[in-house]
């Protein structure tokens, strides 16, 4: 059995783990609620920019010659994969559902004999795929410098990926995130946006538009501005769930350490109070056998 | 009956304008500026950089952007852009910060057509504020 000082220090340690995460716990819940706040505004641009696309697409008269990034090159060799994750830890499973999700996607990919490509966005993704997949990762982007995810870099990102997909690297893209549910509940997404899957979504409305100026121009110029809509999207609702999730990683970890404080305290006074006793056994039979 | 429709303009991180009293906007199309009343047919069309006027029972509105798509249907105006400025909010040193961006991409050899097309638009707009 440990000794008191062992136990007393112990518990010294435990109490103020505690303590971080106790703090690390309130500043998610204030990150998050401006996080959400910020995931739920940028929501009305991407579903305007998507209804605008669905519009066009069924506006269009030659599919054959519609551009690349809407109908694809016609092949599905080479994906690439954009992995988002997060740049710091301690925030529960939230990258490595992303990883599980992004791993059997790849797996899947590489049974069919396709060859695979991939784009890491945030450091802990990195970290966690080059082991296997080293050698697939074509780009690492972190934005650990900006505070809050905006649009200037996933335009930076969207702009890399149409780079690489106008030099044809590859002919589907795929984004990994997680969908912000609520505090508890994120769900990993694969979304593909190139080309561009708008299958069942009808559009009901039959309104024909007036365009200016022609379709294809329109939709040349909109597509690109559509896949860093999408990749902001996704970078919102990201950090939205990173914060989500570090909340609820961390509260469960204040409570465990309250939980081992407590027990560990119970075996401090118990420790005492039997060397308490022990020592009076050892003066009372000391006094009796005089 | 009124003559007044709804614009709303939205940038990326949020909803920028939303405005309901509006008798008239102007938008700078890719293909010449664009004025929109009431009861315009549908359109989609999308923006180089120029001046967005509106015009409301509650006052004239100015704003500069450098991008974007106006989408107008059902009296509803919207219009997405990554890049808006309200005129009245910006001051001189902003706008000399923006017109010397601009002018260094004009400059850039690099690029195609299209990006240099615009970024000339930018410089020409930006010197007229000035």
């Amino acid at each position: 059995m440990a000794s008191l000082d062992d136990l007393k220090k112990r518990i010294a340690s435990v109490k103020s783990t505690q303590k971080i995460t106790k703090a690390m716990k309130m500043v998610a819940a204030a990150k998050l609620r401006r996080a959400q706040e910020s995931a739920e505004k940028g929501r009305p641009y991407s579903e305007k920019m998507n209804n605008v696309i669905l519009n066009l697409s069924n506006g269009i008269s030659d599919k054959e010659n519609a551009p690349k990034l809407l109908s694809g090159t016609g092949q599905e060799k080479t994906h690439l994969c954009v992995v988002m994750t997060s740049d710091r830890g301690l925030c529960g499973g939230f990258n490595s559902n992303i990883i599980k999700k992004a791993k059997s996607y790849f797996a899947k990919i590489l049974d069919e004999g396709k060859e695979l490509k991939i784009i890491t966005v945030g450091s802990k993704g990195n970290d966690q795929l080059k082991r296997v997949y080293g050698d697939k990762i074509i780009e690492n982007i972190s934005f650990k410098e900006s505070k809050n995810a905006n649009y200037f870099d996933a335009d930076k990102v969207g702009k890399m990926v149409i780079e690489k997909f106008e030099a044809g690297e590859f002919d589907v893209c795929t984004i990994f995130y997680n969908q912000f549910k609520n505090v508890i509940t994120q769900i990993p997404q694969a979304q593909q946006i190139i080309p561009l899957n708008n299958e069942g979504e009808e559009n009901s409305s039959e309104e024909s538009y007036e365009f200016e100026p022609d379709e294809d121009e329109i939709l040349s110029n909109l597509l690109p501005k559509n896949i860093s809509t999408q990749i902001f999207k996704a970078m919102l609702e990201n950090s939205a769930s990173e914060q989500g999730s570090r909340m609820s990683a961390m509260d469960n970890a204040t409570r465990n350490a309250g939980e081992m404080v407590d027990k560990l305290t119970i075996e401090y006074n118990r420790s005492r109070q039997a060397a308490i006793t022990k020592e009076l056994i050892e003066i009372i039979s000391g006094a009796e056998s005089l | 009956m009124s003559e007044e429709f709804k614009v709303e303009i939205v940038n990326p991180e949020k909803s920028f304008l939303v405005k309901d009293d509006v008798s008239e906007v102007v938008v700078p199309a890719f293909e010449g500026e664009m004025g929109i009343l009431k009861d315009h047919i549908s359109i989609i069309s999308f923006l180089k950089p120029g001046i967005i006027k509106i015009l409301s029972k509650s006052g004239d509105e100015n704003y500069y952007v450098e991008d974007g798509i106006v989408e107008f249907k059902n009296n509803n105006l919207s219009i997405l852009t990554s890049t808006i400025f309200n005129l009245a909010d910006m001051d001189k040193s902003k706008q000399q910060d923006l017109l010397k961006e601009a002018e260094e991409e004009a400059n850039k050899t690099d690029i195609n057509d299209q990006s240099k097309y615009l970024a000339d638009q930018k410089v020409e707009v930006l010197k007229t504020l000035n």
